[in-house]
This record gives structure tokens, C-alpha cells and sequence, in this order.
């Protein structure tokens, strides 16, 4: 199996490489930044960190938009952190497009609102372990228990369209963090990075058949 | 609800995990891998190196060191220690590091940190601030602590709590605060410095310097404010496991991830 994880330069993919690696030692993980070769993978995964118009920009200057979107229409496609962002229509950061395969806009979580149940101050970014409340049961939360806790690290989230929530959390108010559409999966925390239960997604991920 | 985290901190010198672990059944108690595995399963929510190599060869190394952790353990990772330019930065985030800390550099430098988060994303970059509390006769009764530089060997006149505010504006993503009066003495977080620096930042703040039982691990999340709490010796001597402070943590109210 030929797994592309995208590489627009923007950060680090190897923990992302590693651990799809280290899940499925057989499957040959390429990251890469050639067109042709995303076109050739069998399963794509879409990562992201750092600012999203840096990230459309770099994504474009490699002329990478077509293949992520020939990927996101076709095979398992996984989304991680800007990588989900992305996919929206539009962000507030930088009032950036995005490249509208799914509906909604991506938001700044909203300071004045960043409250805890207690009153407590909420910091931004939304950085460390969160729970993840499953919306719907998917192959992809297989062998998850509901309320596992993911690590997260990120200042705006994704406020999605009706029906595309496949998990949600709690910080200040309640968000999408995981969103589903046919064969796209994409999660704003990373599953690289979250032990036991990322390992289990992201294994999940390569079992997909959607 | 997000859970507080508990990060073990491990010492790097030439890629060899110094400082004495002492856990039981360890193979090579200086392998950096096995000890960060053994931290991983003990459920640590991040773990953190500082390289304190002396000698530029031995500087390398730890882009190494970051490279096989991160190949096998599946948490975030910070790294700190030597930090100077902005390629120092990507060196070690392209070999799997998560966070980069910045200390001296940032204050010899204060644009580092700005071009740092402006490239790579405030996500990743750490301010570490070393924090002494000074007697300011001026200010009687009003604490005030000063930013330490060169491993705490040089004063920098920089107030800490400023610095922090400053730095936040620059872009931090997190502040790593260890107080020097405190730090290799066990006798607990400076609380006072912990609660001022929280309240005047909106980035998490990790607490650090002189954890010397789970009391202080708690204190430093409930009276001090920190959203993380960082330590050394206890957890490197197997006087306590990562998990038996989360639990103790649990129990004092605590959310943490068990």
C-alpha cells in the first residue's frame, strides 16, 4: 500500500511519517511534494501546522491543489490540524480561501469567551490533551473508546456545516474536532502525536474502506 | 476538558541522557530512547530536553537524539538548549521535535522569536524564562523576579513578568518558567512567580524549579495558575512514576489525562 503524506514544507511530517510507519510497518509511506506522485498513492494524508495563508500559499507554490483535490474526491484522505482547516471554505486567520471541499469557515476561538465551567481563564492556543466526544460512529473511532483524549495544539478550529461533525470537544464552548464526508476524514488534533489512541486512528485510517 | 500535563525533563549532554536515572530494569540508563519510552508508558503528556552540551561537536547529537525519540515515541516533544537562530529552530523541528525553546537567544535577540513563530507558527515556539526573585527597595513588599540568562550565570535586568508579556507579543506560543531560587532545591514551585506570570499571559504557562514531591506537582497547577508542571530529579530517581503523580494529581481535583 502507497501512503502520500503532503509536503508543502510547512513543518514537521516526520512524527506524521513515523507514525504511520510505525502502525503498519509493510505500507510504504512517501512524503512528498511531487503532483504525481499524491496522484499515485493509494491513501492520502493532508497535514498542516503554523498559519493557514502560509499554508495555501506554499501548497500552491508547488502546484499541489489539483492532486489534493483529484485525492480528496477519491481515495482515504486524512486531514491533520490545518490539514482539516483547509478543506473549509474560508478562514478568519489572514481572511484566507480555503479550498471549499467542505462547508463552513474556519474561526479564532473568540477571547472573551474563553471560560472554563468554573470561570477559570482558558488559554489560546488550545494546547494539550482534550477529550474527544464522538458524534458518530465511524470505522475510523473503531477500537476507540468515546472520550478519549487526543493532544490538541491549535488557536482556531473549524465551525462546520450541519452533518459533517464526526467528534467534537470542549474548550470555552463546544467545537468540531473531527469532521467525515464519504471518503474524507480529517481531525483537528494529531493522532501522531497522541499515543495509544492516535496510533489507533491512525491504524484505523489504513484499514478504511470507505 | 483540557487536562493539565505533566512533562518529565530530561538533561542532554553529547546525546547521553546525564543527571542519574535510576529506574529499575533500564538497560542503558543515559539512552535518551529507552528513558523517554519508559516516560511515554508511565503516561507522560510531553517530554522535554534541554542540551546542556558545552562543546560545539557535541552539538549535533541532539538533533539525533530527537530523531530516534521521535521514531518511537508518539507524545510531543520539546527541545531547548543552545538555541540561536532560526535554522537551529528548523533543524529541530524537522527531526521530529514539536516545540523548540528559545532562552538566551531570545533575550540577546528578541526578533528571533518573532521570525521563528511568524515562520514555523507560535504553536511550536517556547520561550524559557529563568527567573530570580531580586530585593527592590523601591518596591518594598511588591515581589519582583529578574530574567537570568547563560544557564542563570548572567542577570539580564529584564523584569520576568514583563519579559513574558513581551514575549507573547513576539509570538510565544508557551512560556517555560523555572525559577532559579527554587530550582535543585525540592522544596517546591515559587508559587508567587508561577501565579504572576499566569496572570499576566494568555499562552500556557508550564511551571518549573524545585519539585520535590507530588504536593508541589499539585500546587503548582492549584495555586500556582500553571497549565503544565515540569520536573526532574523525581521522576528521573523512581521516587515517583509519571502515573502515580497524575493520580495523585486526579485526586486533588485535578484533570489530568490517566
Amino acid at each position: 500500500m502507497k501512503i502520500a503524506v503532503i509536503d508543502y514544507g510547512m513543518g514537521n511530517l516526520r512524527s506524521v511519517s513515523k507514525a504511520i510507519e510505525h502502525v503498519a510497518p509493510q505500507a510504504r509511506v512517501l512524503v512528498t511534494a511531487d503532483p504525481a506522485a499524491v496522484a499515485a498513492a493509494d491513501r492520502v494524508v493532508f497535514p498542516g501546522q503554523g498559519a493557514m495563508p502560509d499554508c495555501m500559499r506554499e501548497m500552491d507554490a508547488r502546484g499541489l491543489q489539483p492532486a489534493v483535490r483529484k485525492a480528496a474526491a477519491s481515495v482515504p484522505f486524512l486531514g491533520i490540524c490545518i490539514g482539516l482547516q483547509m478543506l473549509f471554505e474560508s478562514s478568519e486567520e489572514g481572511e484566507t480561501p480555503g479550498l471549499g471541499i467542505l462547508r463552513g469557515r474556519v474561526k479564532r476561538f473568540r477571547r472573551d469567551a474563553m471560560r472554563d465551567a468554573q470561570g477559570a481563564r482558558l488559554k489560546v492556543p488550545h494546547m494539550g490533551w482534550n477529550q474527544v466526544h464522538q458524534a458518530s460512529s465511524h470505522p475510523m473511532w473503531s477500537g476507540i473508546e468515546d472520550g478519549s483524549r487526543f493532544y490538541f495544539v491549535h488557536s482556531y478550529y473549524a465551525d462546520a456545516a450541519p452533518g459533517l461533525a464526526s467528534a467534537c470537544c470542549d474548550y470555552g464552548a463546544r467545537f468540531t474536532c473531527a469532521v467525515a464526508r464519504d471518503n474524507i476524514f480529517a481531525v483537528q488534533f494529531h493522532p501522531e502525536k497522541s499515543q495509544v489512541a492516535g496510533l489507533r486512528l491512525l491504524a484505523n485510517f489504513l484499514a478504511w474502506k470507505p | 476538558m483540557l487536562a493539565k500535563r505533566v512533562i518529565p525533563c530530561l538533561d542532554v549532554d553529547a546525546g547521553r541522557v546525564v543527571k542519574g536515572v535510576k529506574f529499575v530494569e533500564l538497560r542503558d540508563a543515559g539512552d535518551p530512547v529507552e528513558i523517554a519510552r519508559r516516560y511515554d508508558e508511565q503516561g507522560a503528556d510531553e517530554i522535554a530536553f534541554l542540551d546542556i552540551t558545552a562543546s560545539s561537536q557535541g552539538r549535533d547529537l541532539i538533533v539525533q537524539v530527537v530523531e530516534s525519540v521521535a521514531a518511537q515515541v508518539f507524545i510531543p516533544l520539546t527541545v531547548g538548549g543552545g538555541v540561536r537562530r532560526v535554522q537551529d529552530v528548523r533543524r529541530l523541528l524537522n527531526a521530529g521535535a514539536d516545540k523548540v525553546s528559545i532562552n538566551t537567544a531570545a533575550v540577546q535577540n528578541p526578533a528571533l522569536v518573532e521570525e521563528a513563530a511568524g515562520r514555523y507558527g507560535a504553536q511550536c515556539i517556547v520561550v524559557a524564562i529563568d527567573a530570580k526573585r531580586t530585593a527592590d527597595p523601591a518596591r518594598a513588599g511588591d515581589p519582583r523576579w529578574e530574567v537570568f540568562t547563560h544557564g542563570g550565570r548572567r542577570p539580564s535586568g529584564l523584569d520576568a513578568v514583563e519579559w513574558a508579556r513581551k514575549m507573547q507579543a513576539s509570538g510565544a506560543g508557551e512560556i517555560l518558567l523555572t525559577s532559579m531560587d527554587r530550582d535543585g532545591t525540592r522544596s517546591g514551585f515559587d508559587i508567587e512567580l508561577t501565579r504572576h506570570v499566569c496572570d499576566a499571559v494568555d499562552i500556557p504557562v508550564i511551571a518549573s524549579g524545585g519539585v520535590g514531591s507530588l504536593a508541589h506537582l499539585a500546587d503548582g497547577v492549584l495555586r500556582g495558575g500553571a497549565d503544565a508542571v515540569l520536573a526532574a530529579s523525581i521522576f528521573h530517581f523512581g521516587e515517583f512514576t509519571v502515573l502515580e503523580a497524575k493520580r495523585y494529581m486526579a485526586c486533588m481535583g485535578i484533570e489530568v489525562r490517566l
